[in-house]
C-alpha cells in the first residue's frame, strides 16, 4: 500500500544544534508505529516538525490521502496541517483546562466546520445544524473513551489518565488520518494503560495511521507494527519489535547493555 | 497608638512580624504626603505625626488579617481541591440559575430599568444612561480581554473612533446619528484590525503595552492634528440622536436617549452572548486557554485574533457615536488612558468572560461614585482597592463564567 505520510530527510537546527538529523519516515493507513529513544533524543521535536508548530530547516513532508492528490505539507502553519489530516496529543498535557469536557472536544471540530461571526449572532438553519452535528459527533466521542458522563466537566477536574483520554478524543475531533501520541500512556496506571491499549488498536482498525512516542515498553511492543529509533536527533534503527528487540544499536543506545524483555 | 496584633490569639509571631513590618513600610511610604504639611504662604511646616500612627496601625491591622485569611484559605486548600469547582462557579450562582427563580427576578430588573425614567429626575436619568454606555463598552473588551484572553490596555482609542466618526460626519456632511452609528462600527472594525495586525505574535505583558501605546498615539494624534478634529477645543454642537425628524425638547431627548442606550445594551448582550456560545466563541476560548492546542486543532489564530480585536472595536466605536450624541460635545481629554483603565476594571471586577458579572459590575462601578459624591475624591483609591480586595477574595470576579451544559446531565 502507498504510504499515508512520506518524511524525507527531515531536519531541525536550533542555532548550531541539530535536534532533528535527516530522518526519514512512512506512514500507512492502519499501521501503528512507534518512535523511541532516550530523552533529548528528538523525538518530541520530529512530533513539532510534522504537526508545523517548528518549521523544519530542511527535508519533505509529503501527505498521500488515499483517493485524494498528495500534498506537500514543509512549511503550513499548524491549522493548516490539522486541517490536511494530522492531529496530536501532547507530552505535557496541553487541554484547555477551564472549558467543559466536551467543548474541549468542540473546539476540534473547529476546522471541520464553517460558521462565521454571522452565523454565530443570527443561526441560520446552517449553522444550528452544524451546531447540533457539533455536539452530536463530541458526544459520541466521549462516549467511545468512556468520558461521557463527565462531558458537562471541567477539563481541569478530571483525573490525570482521563485528561490523556480526553486530548485524544480531542484530536480524533478533527478527523485526523493520521493521529501522533506524545507519551499517552505516562503517568497511567495498569488499568488505564489497558484501556488505552484497546482504543489505539480500535483507532488502527479504523484505518487511522499512528505515530506513537512512549516509553512503556511492554505497550510499544505490543502495538507496534514498526518501530523507529532515534538517538542524538538521528534514526538509529528501525524494523518491526522483534527486529528492535535484538538490534546491537538499540540495546546500547536506549535499552541498556542487557537484552531488554524476560 | 499600638498595632493591632496583639488583640489576636491566633496568629504566629511570623505573622505579627510581618504585619508590623508592612505598617512600618506603609508609614515611611506616606510619611511625606500625610505627615509633612508646608504651607508656603505663611512659610510655615506643621509636622502630624497622628497621621503616621493611624498608617501603620491600620496598614499592619490589614496586613495581618490579609496573613490569617490567607492561613485560612491554604488549610482549606484540600477541601478545595477535591471540589475544585468551587474557584470557577460560585455556589452562590447557583441559588438564582433555576428558572423559578430566574424569570422573576429578571422580569423584575427588566420592569426596573423600563419605568426608570417615569420615577427618577433627569439627572439620574443621565447618569443610568452613561452607566449603560460603560455596559456596553465592558462588554466589548469583554470580547478581547475575556473570551480571547488578549490584554488590551488601549480600548478606549475605538471609543474615539466612534465618536470622532460622528463628530467629523456630522461637522463636514451633516450626517444625522442613524447613518453614523454603523459607519462608526465599520471603521471601529476596521481600527481594530489595523490595531490586530502588529500585534499578531505578541502576547501578555507585550501586548498589553502596544495596545497601550495604540491608545495614546490615537488620542496624541486627535490632539495634535488641528486640521483633521480641531484639536484640544474638540467639536461642539453635534446632534441628539433623532426619531423621524420629530423635534424633541431636552427631557424628552434625554429619556429618548436612555431608552436608546438601554436597546444598545441589549443588543449587546445578546450579540455578545450568542458569539460566546458558538464556533468563533470556543476558539477565542481556546486561545485564551492554551495557544499552542488552539492552532494544533487547527484554528487559524491570525483570523481568530483578528475577529476579536475587530468585534471588540466595533462595539466601542458604536458606543462612541453614542457619547457623541448624548454629550453633544466630544474633545481627546474624554478618552485618556484612563478611561481604557476603567472599562477593564469593570472586565476583571465583573469576572472576565462573564456576561452578567461585566454588566453588573459596569453599573456598580458607574453609579457608586456618582451617588457616594460626598467621598468623590477618594474614587480612585477606592478602585484600586477594590481591586486588590477582589483579587486576593475572589479573582475569577463577582459573578464568575457559568459552565455551559449540553448534556442536560447537570
Amino acid at each position: 500500500m502507498q504510504p499515508l505520510l512520506t518524511v524525507n530527510d527531515l531536519t531541525m537546527d536550533f542555532g548550531g544544534i541539530r535536534a532533528v538529523d535527516r530522518v526519514d519516515l512512512r506512514l500507512r493507513p492502519g499501521e501503528i508505529v512507534a518512535l523511541i529513544g532516550p530523552n533529548g533524543a528528538g523525538k518530541t521535536t520530529l512530533f513539532n516538525c510534522l504537526t508545523g508548530l517548528h518549521r523544519p530547516t530542511g527535508g519533505d513532508l509529503v501527505l498521500a490521502p488515499p483517493g485524494r492528490p498528495q500534498r506537500n505539507l514543509n512549511g503550513l502553519p499548524p491549522h493548516r496541517i490539522t486541517a490536511a489530516g494530522l492531529a496530536r496529543t501532547f507530552q505535557n498535557i496541553r487541554l484547555f483546562p477551564h472549558m467543559t469536557v466536551l467543548e474541549n472536544v468542540m473546539v476540534g471540530r473547529h476546522c471541520r466546520t464553517t460558521s462565521k461571526v454571522f452565523g454565530a449572532i443570527f443561526r441560520p438553519e446552517a449553522t444550528v445544524r452544524e451546531e447540533r452535528e457539533t455536539v452530536g459527533m463530541s458526544l459520541a466521542l466521549l462516549e467511545r473513551i468512556g468520558l461521557a458522563e463527565q462531558a458537562d466537566e471541567w477539563a481541569a477536574n478530571l483525573p490525570y489518565g482521563a485528561q490523556r483520554r480526553l486530548e485524544i478524543a480531542r484530536a480524533l475531533a478533527t478527523e485526523p488520518l493520521l493521529l501522533l501520541l506524545d507519551e499517552p500512556a505516562a503517568g497511567m496506571n495498569p488499568q488505564e494503560t489497558q484501556e488505552l491499549d484497546a482504543l489505539i488498536t480500535s483507532l488502527r482498525d479504523d484505518g487511522l495511521a499512528i505515530l506513537l512516542i512512549e516509553h512503556d515498553m511492554k505497550l510499544v511492543m505490543r502495538l507496534s507494527d514498526h518501530i523507529v529509533v532515534m538517538d542524538y536527533g538521528r534514526k538509529i534503527a528501525e524494523g518491526t519489535p522483534e527486529e528492535i528487540r535484538r538490534h546491537p544499536a538499540v540495546i546500547r543506545a536506549y535499552l541498556g547493555e542487557e537484552e531488554y524483555g524476560a | 497608638m499600638t498595632p493591632a496584633p496583639e488583640k489576636t490569639a491566633m496568629p504566629t509571631g511570623k505573622d505579627i512580624r510581618q504585619a508590623l513590618l508592612t505598617g512600618f513600610w506603609f508609614m515611611f511610604l506616606t510619611f511625606p504626603l500625610l505627615v509633612i504639611k508646608v504651607h508656603p504662604i505663611e512659610q510655615t511646616v506643621t509636622w502630624r505625626w497622628a497621621n503616621m500612627l493611624w498608617v501603620g496601625g491600620l496598614s499592619a491591622a490589614v496586613a495581618l488579617a490579609c496573613r490569617l485569611v490567607a492561613a485560612h484559605r491554604a488549610a482549606g486548600g484540600e477541601r478545595r481541591r477535591q471540589e475544585p469547582d468551587r474557584a470557577i462557579a460560585a455556589p452562590s450562582q447557583a441559588f438564582f440559575l433555576t428558572p423559578s427563580r430566574l424569570v422573576p427576578l429578571l422580569a423584575a430588573v427588566g420592569l426596573f430599568f423600563l419605568v426608570f425614567p417615569l420615577l427618577f429626575s433627569t439627572y439620574q436619568v443621565n447618569i443610568m444612561t452613561t452607566a449603560l454606555m460603560y455596559v456596553v463598552l465592558g462588554l466589548g473588551l469583554n470580547i478581547v480581554v475575556g473570551f480571547a484572553g488578549l490584554l488590551d490596555l488601549g480600548y478606549v482609542a475605538f471609543y474615539a473612533v466612534g465618536a470622532y466618526t460622528y463628530g467629523l460626519l456630522h461637522l463636514h456632511f451633516g450626517l444625522g446619528f442613524w447613518t453614523a452609528l454603523p459607519i462608526g462600527g465599520l471603521l471601529g472594525a476596521l481600527f481594530g484590525v489595523l490595531l490586530g495586525f502588529p500585534v499578531l505574535r505578541l502576547r501578555g505583558d507585550y501586548l498589553a503595552i502596544v495596545t497601550l501605546g495604540f491608545g495614546e498615539i490615537i488620542r496624541l494624534v486627535l490632539e495634535n492634528w488641528g486640521d483633521f478634529s480641531q484639536g484640544p477645543s474638540g467639536i461642539a454642537n453635534i446632534a441628539r440622536p433623532g426619531l423621524f425628524g420629530i423635534e424633541m425638547s431636552l427631557e424628552t431627548s434625554l429619556v429618548y436617549q436612555y431608552y436608546l442606550t438601554i436597546a444598545m445594551a441589549l443588543l449587546t448582550i445578546f450579540v455578545v452572548n450568542r458569539l460566546r456560545n458558538s464556533r468563533i466563541g470556543r476558539a477565542w476560548f481556546a486561545l485564551r486557554e492554551d495557544d499552542i492546542a488552539c492552532q494544533a486543532m487547527g484554528i487559524n489564530k491570525t483570523a481568530i485574533k483578528l475577529t476579536a480585536f475587530a468585534l471588540g472595536a466595533t462595539w466601542a466605536a458604536m458606543a462612541g457615536v453614542l457619547f457623541a450624541a448624548k454629550t453633544t460635545f466630544i474633545n481627546p481629554a474624554s478618552f485618556t488612558f484612563l478611561e481604557s483603565a476603567i472599562i477593564l476594571c469593570i472586565v476583571v471586577l465583573g469576572g472576565m468572560g462573564s456576561i452578567v458579572g461585566v454588566v453588573a459590575a459596569a453599573l456598580i462601578l458607574m453609579l457608586l461614585p456618582e451617588y457616594l459624591r460626598a467621598v468623590a475624591e477618594y474614587r480612585m483609591l477606592v478602585f484600586g482597592a477594590v481591586l486588590v480586595l477582589m483579587m486576593i477574595v475572589q479573582p475569577q470576579g463577582l459573578i464568575p463564567r457559568v459552565r455551559r451544559t449540553y448534556t442536560g446531565s447537570h
